[in-house]
C-alpha cells in the first residue's frame, strides 16, 4: 500500500477492483464504512457481486482478465473529459517527457519485437535525450510525441462501448464508474483504489496494477491522504517476506540480487544504480552502492572488507528466471534433490496442483516446517497413489505459532509491529528462528569439519545472535537496523554528528559504502535504533488527525505512512488541499511540517535544493510512460491465456511476450465457462490454518463450486448436488453452491456463464475438499510470473465419484 | 446490567491497561471489572492471519492460553476482530497441532516419532549432499558463449513463508544466499 488502512476514512471516492475487502480483509470495512458515513462513494468492479459489492453505492461487473480494457477506458475518459489533475501530471510525471521518434504502435503490438525471443527491444521505447542529457521536455504537454499525447492516443481506442463490449459490463454501470471515480481529479477530492489478487493474477498482471497507477497518477491521487494504489496483502507477513527479499529476484530491501554477468561488487553497483543527470532529481536509488555494502557487512561482518569486495563473491549469481512456476517445472522434471518449506504448501496453493503433487514425488528429500499436517508433507499418502512407489525422504517439523513466539510483522500499511511470546511452543513444536538458526549451525559445522563444494559463504558468515537457546530476536533485529561497524563522523549539513563503534543506525541515510556500517534490510534501518525498539511501541496519539498514528508501531521507511507524499503539495510546498494536509512545508522553520516526507529538501520551486517528488525514479517523474517493463510502455488488453473470447481491439490475442504453455485451451465446445477461483473470510489460503480449527470449520465445512441460477437451470443442478468441475489440467469434485451473486457475461452478445470456486481446500486437515489449483493453468504474468488463477475455461456436469 | 459493547470494550482496556502501554507481558489488574479476565496474564500480538494487521490481547494462566480477544487499544481494529482473527485462540489450543518430529522414510507408508537431533543431523546432510553435488561454480551464457562464475547451489530450493517473522524471514534469507540457493521462492509470487 502507497498508504494505510486507516487513511481509507480520508477517501471520497473508494474503488475496489479485484479484491474483495469485506470478505478477505474484513476489519478494512470499518475504515471504508466510516469514509462513506462522511458521504464517500463506493464503488466495487468485479466478475461476482462479492460482500463487498453488498455495501457499494455502485456496482459493475466485470469479465475475469479484462482489466485492462476497464481502466484503460476509465483513463481515456478521465482524458476525453479533461478530468485530470492537470498541474500534478505536468510538474510530477512524465507526461511532458518526449519519447523515441522510433516509437509505434500497431495492432496490439508495440515497435521493434524480436518474434523468435519473444521480447521487446526496450532501446527503441525510451525517451528523447537533450544536449543536457535530460529527457526532452514539453511542458504544453501538446508535441506529438510527448506522454500525455501519446497515451491519449493509445487509450482513444478504448472508448466506452469497445470497453463494455470486452468486459461485458453494462454501460450504465460503466458511465457511473467513471463519472463518480474520475470526479476525484481535483485538488480539493482523494480517491482510493484497492486491488489485490484479481488485478495481479493474470498473463498481464503488472500491466494491470501500471493501468490502476495511471489513473491514480493522472486524478493526482498519489502521495494524498485518502488516496493511493493500496495492493491488500493477503498473508500476515507477505509485505515483510517481500520487503526482506524471498524471492529469486532480489535481497532485502529490494536490492536486486546478482546476475551472472555482474563479476564483481564494481559490476553489480554499475548496473544496478542508476544515473541521472539531472541535479533536482532526488534518485534514491543511487544509495544502491550504501546498501549492499552495509548488507554484505551485516552478513560477512569482520571477514568482509573492501580489500576482499566485502565477500560479494560468496553470493550466488543468477542466470535466467527461478520463480516458483520454473522451480516446479524444473522439479516435475526430476532437476530438484531438495526442497524446504518453511509454512508453504505448494501441493495446494501453486498452479496446477496435479502437476505439482507429481513433482513433489520427484524430490529425494523434503523437509517441511508447519503447525499442522499439510498436503505437502502427507503428498506421499494421499488419495490415490501408492506410498511404496514414492521415494521421496519427508521430514515434517513442527512449528511454534505466532503467540508461541516473539518478532515482529509487517502489515499491508507497512506497519512493522511487534508480537510478544504469550506462552511456549506446544509440544516439540520449535519457533521458525530456532530451526533456521539449527539448519545453520549443524551445516555449518558439518562444513568446518568435512570437506565440500565452496565452504567459505557458510564458515564465513556473521551469525551472533546470543549464547540462548535461540537466536536472541532483538540482536537480529538490531543487526536488521544496522550499526556502525567503527567510530564515525558524520557531517550532515549543518550538524556534525558522532557515532561510536556498535552504535545503531539511526535511519538509512547514515548508511555508507566504505564498510562502516551494515544494515540487514536498509528500509527497515530506522526501526530498531538508540531509543529502542521502535516497532514496538503503542503510543496512541494523532496528532494530524488523519489517523497517521506515527508513535504506533514503526512503518518504513523512515516511518513515513504515506509514501511519495511530495506529491500531495504543489511545488511552492503548500497542500493541494488544505483540509486534509499531510505535509507542508513552513517557511518560517524551513521545514516540513506533517508526515514524514519523502526526503528532507524544500519545495520543488527551491531552484538550488528542490527535488521532484517520485525520488524512486531516476528521472523523479512519476512513470505514465513505462521504460522497463516486458510488454511495453502502456498497458494494453489482450484476452487471458483461455478465453471465450476473441481480442476485440486489436489481433493480438495474448500477451505477446508470454509464452503459451502446452497444457492451455480456449477450446470452447470442451470447455465452455470462465472458471476462477477466490476466497473468503472463515479459511485462509491452503486451509492449513484454517482447515483444522474447529469454529472455522463448523462455518464452512467443504468446499464448493458457485454457479449462477441461470446455469443451474441449464444444467439441470439443484442446491447440494455433486458436480464435477474440468479444464484441461484436470477435474475436482464439490458440492454446487447456486446463488443470484454469479451471472453470465456478455461477450458479444453471447451469455458466458462462470464457474468460481474458493482455494482453500485440500486432503489434509479436519475439513477436507478436492483443490480448485488442480484445474488452474501454469501460465503467469510476463514481469512477475504469477500465474493466471482468476481467469481459465472449464465445464461442469452433475455427478464424480462423490455423487 | 445493560452494557454497551463499546463500555464492555472499555472495561476490558482498563483491565489490560498496565499490559497496553508496554504491551509486554504483564498481569491483568486484579481490579478489573470483567471478572472473566482477573488475574489472568496478558500480552499483546498482532493476528497471523490476512494484513490488516489487527491487534490481539492474549490471556494465559499458568502458562495456559485461556482467551485470545481483539485489542481494543489498537487504532487499526479498535477490538474488533473477523472470523478468522476471532479463532486464533484455537490455533494455541488446538489437539490437531503438530507436536512432535515427524519422519517418512523413502517408499513407506507412515511417518515415525524421531528427535530433534535426529532430524536436525540428518536434514543438515542432506543439504550438504546435494549442495556439493550440484553446486555449480560457473555456468555458460548461450547469448554470448562465455563461462561466468554464478557459486551457485541447484540441486535445491527453499520456499517460504509469508508466515514468518521478519526476523525470521531476514534469516531466513540469509542462510538461503549463503547456502548459494538461487531458487528462493514464496507465496508473493501465486
Amino acid at each position: 500500500m502507497t498508504n494505510h488502512w486507516i487513511d481509507l476514512k480520508n477517501s471520497d471516492a473508494i474503488f475496489i477492483i479485484g479484491c474483495n475487502p469485506a470478505e478477505n480483509h474484513p476489519i478494512s470495512f470499518k475504515w471504508i464504512e466510516e469514509a462513506m458515513d462522511k458521504g464517500a462513494k463506493l464503488i466495487v468492479v468485479d466478475p461476482r457481486y462479492t460482500r463487498s459489492a453488498s455495501k457499494a453505492d455502485i456496482y459493475a461487473q466485470i469479465r475475469p482478465g479484462t482489466d485492462i480494457a476497464f481502466l484503460g477506458g476509465m483513463i481515456n475518459y478521465a482524458l476525453q473529459n479533461n478530468l485530470i489533475h492537470e498541474e500534478y501530471v505536468r510538474e510530477y510525471t512524465n507526461a511532458p517527457f518526449i519519447i523515441s521518434e522510433k516509437y509505434d504502435f500497431k495492432d496490439g503490438m508495440f515497435c521493434s519485437f524480436d518474434e523468435q525471443e519473444k521480447t521487446y527491444d526496450l532501446k527503441s521505447l525510451a525517451y528523447e535525450l537533450g544536449p543536457d542529457g535530460k529527457p526532452r521536455r514539453d511542458n504544453s504537454m501538446k508535441d506529438p510525441r510527448c506522454v500525455l499525447q501519446l497515451m491519449k492516443k493509445h487509450f482513444s481506442r478504448y472508448d466506452v462501448d469497445k470497453v463494455c463490449s470486452i468486459t461485458g459490463t453494462k454501460k450504465e454501470d460503466y458511465l457511473k464508474v467513471a463519472q463518480a471515480f474520475c470526479g476525484t481529479g481535483r485538488a480539493d477530492k482523494a480517491g482510493t483504489l484497492l486491488y489485490a489478487m484479481g488485478i495481479t493474477q493474470s498473463t498481464h498482471g503488472t500491466q494491470n496494477v501500471r493501468a490502476t497507477a495511471m489513473l491514480q497518477t493522472l486524478l493526482g491521487n498519489i502521495g494524498i491522504a485518502g488516496g493511493g494504489v493500496n495492493a491488500l496483502r493477503g498473508e500476515s507477513n507477505v509485505q515483510g517476506s517481500t520487503d526482506y527479499g524471498l524471492l529469486f529476484h532480489l535481497l532485502p530491501g529490494y536490492l536486486k540480487s546478482p546476475e551472472f554477468d555482474n563479476v564483481d561488487l564494481k559490476s553489480y553497483i554499475d548496473k544496478w544504480t542508476p544515473q541521472t543527470k539531472d541535479g533536482r532529481s532526488a534518485n534514491w536509488w543511487g544509495n544502491t552502492p550504501k546498501y549492499i555494502t552495509s548488507l554484505l557487512k551485516a552478513w560477512y561482518g569482520d571477514n568482509a572488507t573492501q580489500a576482499n569486495d566485502f565477500c560479494y563473491s560468496y553470493l550466488p549469481k543468477r542466470m535466467g528466471s527461478y520463480a516458483y512456476n520454473k522451480i516446479m517445472d524444473k522439479m516435475l522434471a526430476g532437476g530438484l534433490e531438495g526442497l524446504v518449506c518453511m509454512g508453504m504448501n505448494p501441493a495446494v496453493g501453486g498452479p496446477d496442483s496435479g502437476n505439482a503433487r507429481t513433482a513433489l514425488s520427484k524430490l529425494k528429500w523434503l523437509v517441511t516446517v508447519d503447525l499442522w499436517e499439510t498436503e505437502t508433507s502427507i503428498f506421499w499418502k494421499r488419495p490415490g497413489v501408492n506410498p511404496s512407489d514414492i521415494q521421496t525422504e519427508v521430514f515434517m517439523l513442527p512449528a511454534a505459532s505466532s503467540v508461541e513466539k516473539e518478532g515482529s510483522i509487517s502489515n499491508s500499511g507497512r506497519w512493522a509491529q511487534w508480537r510478544y511470546k504469550a506462552v511456549e511452543p506446544v509440544g516439540h513444536s520449535m519457533s521458525d528462528l530456532w530451526i533456521i538458526d539449527q539448519f545453520f549451525k549443524r551445516v555449518r559445522n558439518l562444513y568446518s569439519k568435512e570437506k565440500g563444494a565452496f565452504p567459505e559463504p557458510i564458515t564465513k558468515l556473521a551469525w551472533n545472535y546470543g549464547n540462548g537457546h535461540e537466536p536472541d530476536v532483538h540482536l537480529v533485529a538490531k543487526e536488521i537496523n544496522g550499526y556502525f561497524t567503527k567510530d564515525t563522523t558524520i557531517v550532515d549539513k549543518d550538524k556534525t554528528l558522532e557515532f561510536k563503534k556498535g552504535d545503531q543506525v539511526p535511519m538509512f541515510k547514515y548508511l555508507q559504502a566504505d564498510g562502516s556500517t551494515t544494515s540487514g534490510c536498509w528500509v527497515y534501518s530506522g526501526s530498531y535504533t538508540k531509543e529502542g525498539n521502535q516497532m514496538a511501541r503503542r503510543d496512541q496519539s494523532d496528532p494530524t488527525g488523519l489517523g497517521l498514528f506515527p508513535k504506533w508501531s514503526w512503518c518504513w521507511p523512515v516511518n513515513r505512512r504515506i509514501i511519495y507524499n511530495r506529491a500531495s503539495v504543489n511545488t511552492a510546498g503548500e497542500p493541494f488541499n488544505p483540509k486534509r494536509a499531510l505535509i507542508a512545508w513552513d517557511g518560517l522553520e524551513k521545514k516540513w511540517k506533517g508526515d514524514v516526507p519523502d526526503g528532507p529538501w524544500p519545495p520543488m520551486k527551491d531552484d538550488k535544493e528542490g527535488k521532484y517528488p517520485f525520488i524512486m525514479l531516476p528521472e523523479g517523474h512519476a512513470r505514465l510512460y513505462a521504460l522497463d517493463l516486458k510488454d511495453g510502455p502502456f498497458p494494453e488488453h489482450y484476452e487471458p491465456m483461455e478465453s471465450p473470447s476473441r481480442n476485440q481491439l486489436s489481433r493480438t490475442q495474448n500477451n505477446p511476450v508470454v509464452k503459451l504453455p502446452k497444457n492451455v485451451s480456449s477450446d470452447t465446445v470442451k470447455f465452455p465457462f470462465i472458471g476462477t477461483t477466490y476466497r473468503m473470510t472463515e479459511h485462509w489460503q491452503t486451509g492449513g490454518m484454517t482447515r483444522s480449527v474447529p469454529w472455522l470449520v463448523e462455518l464452512v465445512p467443504d468446499m464448493f463450486v458457485e454457479i449462477s441460477e441461470s446455469l443451474a437451470k441449464q444444467k439441470g443442478f439443484r442446491k447440494g448436488d455433486k458436480v464435477k468441475v474440468t479444464t484441461e489440467r484436470g477435474t475436482i469434485e464439490a458440492v454446487v453452491l447456486i446463488t443470484s451473486r454469479l451471472k453470465p457475461f456478455n461477450v458479444e452478445g453471447k451469455m458466458i456463464e462462470q464457474v468460481g470456486m474458493p482455494w482453500h481446500f485440500g486432503y489434509a486437515g479436519t475439513a477436507k475438499g478436492d483443490s480448485a489449483n488442480m484445474l488452474t493453468p501454469s501460465v503467469g504474468c510476463a514481469n512477475t510470473s504469477i500465474p493466471e488463477f482468476k481467469a481459465f475455461l472449464c465445464n461442469i456436469e452433475k455427478g464424480g465419484s462423490k455423487a | 446490567m445493560g452494557m454497551s459493547r463499546r463500555q464492555f470494550l472499555q472495561g476490558g482496556a482498563l483491565a489490560a491497561a498496565g499490559v497496553a502501554i508496554s504491551g509486554k507481558p504483564g498481569e491483568a489488574s486484579v481490579d478489573s471489572p470483567v471478572t472473566r479476565i482477573k488475574g489472568l496474564k496478558a500480552s499483546t500480538t498482532i493476528c497471523p492471519f490476512c494484513a490488516v494487521g489487527c491487534g490481539l490481547l492474549v490471556h494465559t494462566k499458568n502458562g495456559k492460553v485461556i482467551n485470545i480477544e481483539g485489542d481494543p487499544q489498537h487504532p487499526i481494529n479498535q477490538g474488533a476482530l473477523c472470523s478468522k482473527g476471532s479463532s486464533l485462540f484455537q490455533i494455541a489450543v488446538n489437539e490437531k497441532r503438530l507436536q512432535k518430529v515427524m519422519y517418512r522414510a523413502p517408499g513407506s507408508d507412515r511417518f515415525e516419532e524421531k528427535s530433534w537431533d535426529w532430524a536436525l543431523d540428518k536434514i543438515a546432510l542432506r543439504m550438504k549432499e546435494t549442495r556439493d553435488k550440484t553446486f555449480k561454480v560457473s555456468e555458460l551464457n548461450k547469448k554470448d558463449n562465455k563461462e561466468y562464475v554464478v557459486n551457485r547451489t541447484d540441486g535445491m530450493a527453499f520456499f517460504g513463508g509469508a508466515g514468518l517473522d521478519n526476523e525470521e524471514c531476514y534469516l531466513w534469507s540469509k542462510f538461503s544466499r549463503a547456502m548459494g540457493v538461487g531458487q528462493l521462492e514464496h507465496q508473493a509470487r501465486l
